[in-house]
């Protein structure tokens, strides 16, 4: 077991799976040798060179158009956002290429590509960096959406990202690449279709993901003292949803709170709540509730900000109301 | 009718070919000719649906071009991409299947005509969004250079032709990998088919420099201006393109000055573009021309012409049945593509 920091974790992935397959390849703003600007490509440039870890000029568009044409070539690259907010700048090559092109060429080929980077809300860095994009990008067919929340996760999704035939889109938070914890030493791959059930419980199921987990365990401390007994779920994968893991907790709690760093419109949560309802309605004992962000472009302000996403005191309330039928 | 360009010399003398050369850009010309004008015809007796954009007086770019190339090279096109396909060795009847929305076409009828891909032929498509298949086709001469010096293979030497029209040199996309390509010394050629017109809008008043070529000169990179007109002069262009890609001396901009003989798309009233303009432009009819130099250089005389003709004529006629007769997706595979290993 090694103590190890979430964007080492991350930077272990990718030069295990450098190491193990060579057509994996690096390519992002300042990947190369200034080293990844939260440090997760750190010294790969030196170890595997310039062309592996490739230092591309700020074109987000078109540099995510050539990983498109280098992954239907056989190549598998891993995009860096440097932030994944500057994805918007390449929505194009990821909803029309690296998305739909799979399809439309009637499966002639494969698209293997990661496109990985901090998003989420941080610390006052005004709206343009505190994106919550993850819902922007739900809608669009053959992306798989992943999101990791633990050093542990981090590094076994990442490994499974890269090994992945298809697109997929993999957010980090910017706020838990510091996170600590002991990694085996051994190899391991998590799978990104599943979902992690962090904590078993059996009154209400808590469906979460990236930070919003971490404020959510918050709340857990204070609700397990009041003798409440929540499941809480890291969704993991955002798309496809594991409607198994998803599912069976509903089928055992019959009541389910949804806490999301996403905007309320469209987001995350608006998608679970209908595929619910589609899928275990007669199975809930109360309407599902959803703690999102607010629908707004996030303030730089940082009493505002912290209004602005979900908070562990809120989440306590509400798993304390619906505990109580108060919904 | 705005002022035409003069066009450039071209030392036809110089180029050397051989009959069997020419017979086979002679082929590949009308093909691309005979499939457009089928389609057009399928189009209006409502047989073939959505945008379709021929390609019809451009043939000598597609068989200058893509000719020069080997089987193993790629080549990356737009919505006007029935003839780059067909030229880098897509079968008629797979993209006649294609147009006709059938399984057997080369997208199995989920791509539609500005969607056509062959994984087997090195066709990257097929791209309907102005500008988006130049950066795809960057990845794939990326992927060349990759194998080439990353991975020691000493046989990655393969080529990549970006098609793409005048109206793109207008976006983002063009300048961003004209960037890459000549930092990275990729080997691509970035083939700009400038028929004057991108829809409605002439040329002259969408761009502040119009002679596209000269736009390679800011980014160290050759451009040349060449008659796309002349199969003859393309292709002495190409070749030349082609050698320094695969000898590792990076990228080339090729500005071929062309014409559409039909509209945008057969969407399009096309009422803009002056009767002048059109009959000078058929005047100088691709085909025609290189008939009469096959003739002059006594390569081949009229009635192997007219032999390579019918023989395409009946491609065209089987590859109309095939797509005619084919079966259509079948309902339960909706789904399927979506994901790779599924």
């Amino acid at each position: 077991m090694a103590e190890t920091l979430l964007f080492n974790a991350l930077r272990e992935a990718i030069d295990e799976e450098m190491g193990r397959d060579d057509t994996v390849f690096v390519l992002g703003e300042d990947v190369g040798a200034y080293g990844g600007s939260y440090k997760v490509t750190k010294d790969l440039y030196e170890k595997y060179g310039e062309l592996r870890v490739l230092d591309t000029p700020i074109a987000e568009n078109s540099f995510t158009g050539m990983a498109v044409g280098a992954a239907m070539t056989g190549l598998r690259p891993i995009i860096e956002g440097m932030n994944m907010g500057f994805l918007l700048l390449a929505f194009n090559q990821i909803a029309n290429n690296a998305g739909m092109l799979r399809y439309t060429s009637g499966g002639n080929f494969k698209i293997p590509m990661v496109i990985r980077g901090p998003g989420g809300v941080g610390r006052q860095l005004g709206a343009e960096h505190s994106q919550r994009l993850e819902a922007y990008f739900q809608a669009v067919p053959g992306l798989k959406i992943v999101a990791c929340s633990t050093p542990y996760n981090a590094k076994g999704l990442l490994k499974a990202a890269i090994r992945d035939n298809n697109p997929v889109l993999f957010f980090e938070h910017v706020l838990l690449y510091n996170l600590k914890e002991d990694l085996p030493n051994h190899e391991y791959v998590v799978p990104l279709d599943k979902a992690e059930i962090v904590r078993p419980g059996k009154d209400v199921t808590i469906l979460t993901y990236s930070r919003m987990r971490h404020h959510v365990t918050q709340a857990v401390k204070g609700l397990e003292k009041k003798g409440i007994d929540p499941e809480v779920i890291d969704l993991i994968s955002l798309k496809p949803l594991d409607f198994d893991t998803i599912g069976a907790s509903i089928q055992k709690t019959h009541r389910v709170i949804i806490v999301e760093e996403c905007m309320r419109t469209g987001g995350i949560g608006a998608e679970i709540i209908a595929s619910i309802n589609d899928r275990y309605f007669d199975e809930l004992d109360a309407p599902v509730v959803r703690l999102s962000s607010q629908d707004i472009p996030t303030p730089y302000n940082g009493k505002l900000e912290t209004l602005t996403i979900v908070q562990p005191k809120q989440i306590e309330t509400a798993v304390e109301n619906m505990v109580a039928l108060k919904v | 009718m705005v002022q035409e360009r003069t066009f450039p010399k071209f030392q036809a003398p110089a180029a050397k070919i051989s009959a069997d050369q020419g017979l086979v850009l002679y082929e590949d010309m009308i093909l691309g000719r005979y499939f457009e004008d089928k389609c057009a015809e399928m189009y209006y007796r409502g047989k073939m649906f959505g945008f379709v954009h021929l390609y019809n007086g451009q043939e000598a770019v597609s068989s200058g071009v893509i000719k020069s190339l080997r089987s193993d090279d790629y080549v990356c096109s737009t919505y006007r991409d029935h003839v780059h396909a067909l030229s880098a060795g897509v079968p008629a009847k797979q993209v006649m299947a294609e147009l006709f929305g059938k399984e057997t076409g080369c997208s199995r009828g989920r791509g539609g005509s500005m969607h056509l891909f062959s994984s087997e032929h090195n066709m990257l498509g097929g791209f309907a969004f102005i500008g988006e298949g130049i950066p795809v086709a960057l990845g794939a001469a990326f992927q060349s250079r990759y194998r080439r010096d990353a991975l020691g293979d000493p046989n990655a030497d393969q080529v990549t032709a970006s098609f793409f029209g005048d109206g793109t040199t207008n976006n983002g996309q063009f300048f961003e990998c004209l960037n890459m390509a000549a930092l990275w010394k990729l080997p691509i050629l970035f083939v700009v088919e400038n028929n004057k017109w991108a829809i409605g809008m002439a040329h002259e008043r969408a761009t502040s420099q119009p002679e596209i070529y000269k736009k390679a000169a800011v980014f160290g990179m050759p451009g040349f201006e060449v008659d796309g007109m002349d199969v003859m002069a393309v292709r002495t262009v190409a070749q030349e393109a082609v050698a320094r890609a695969r000898a590792g001396e990076g990228p080339t901009l090729i500005e071929c000055l062309t014409y559409r003989f039909r509209g945008h798309s057969l969407a399009d009233p096309d009422e803009l573009r002056s009767k002048a303009e059109k009959e000078a432009w058929l005047a100088r009819d691709p085909i025609k021309r290189f008939e009469a130099y096959l003739l002059e250089h006594k390569l081949a005389d009229q009635a192997t012409m007219k032999a390579v003709r019918d023989r395409i004529q009946s491609s065209i006629d089987e590859a109309l049945t095939f797509a005619e007769e084919s079966p259509e997706p079948s309902p339960d595979d909706l789904y399927k593509y979506i994901f790779a290993d599924e």
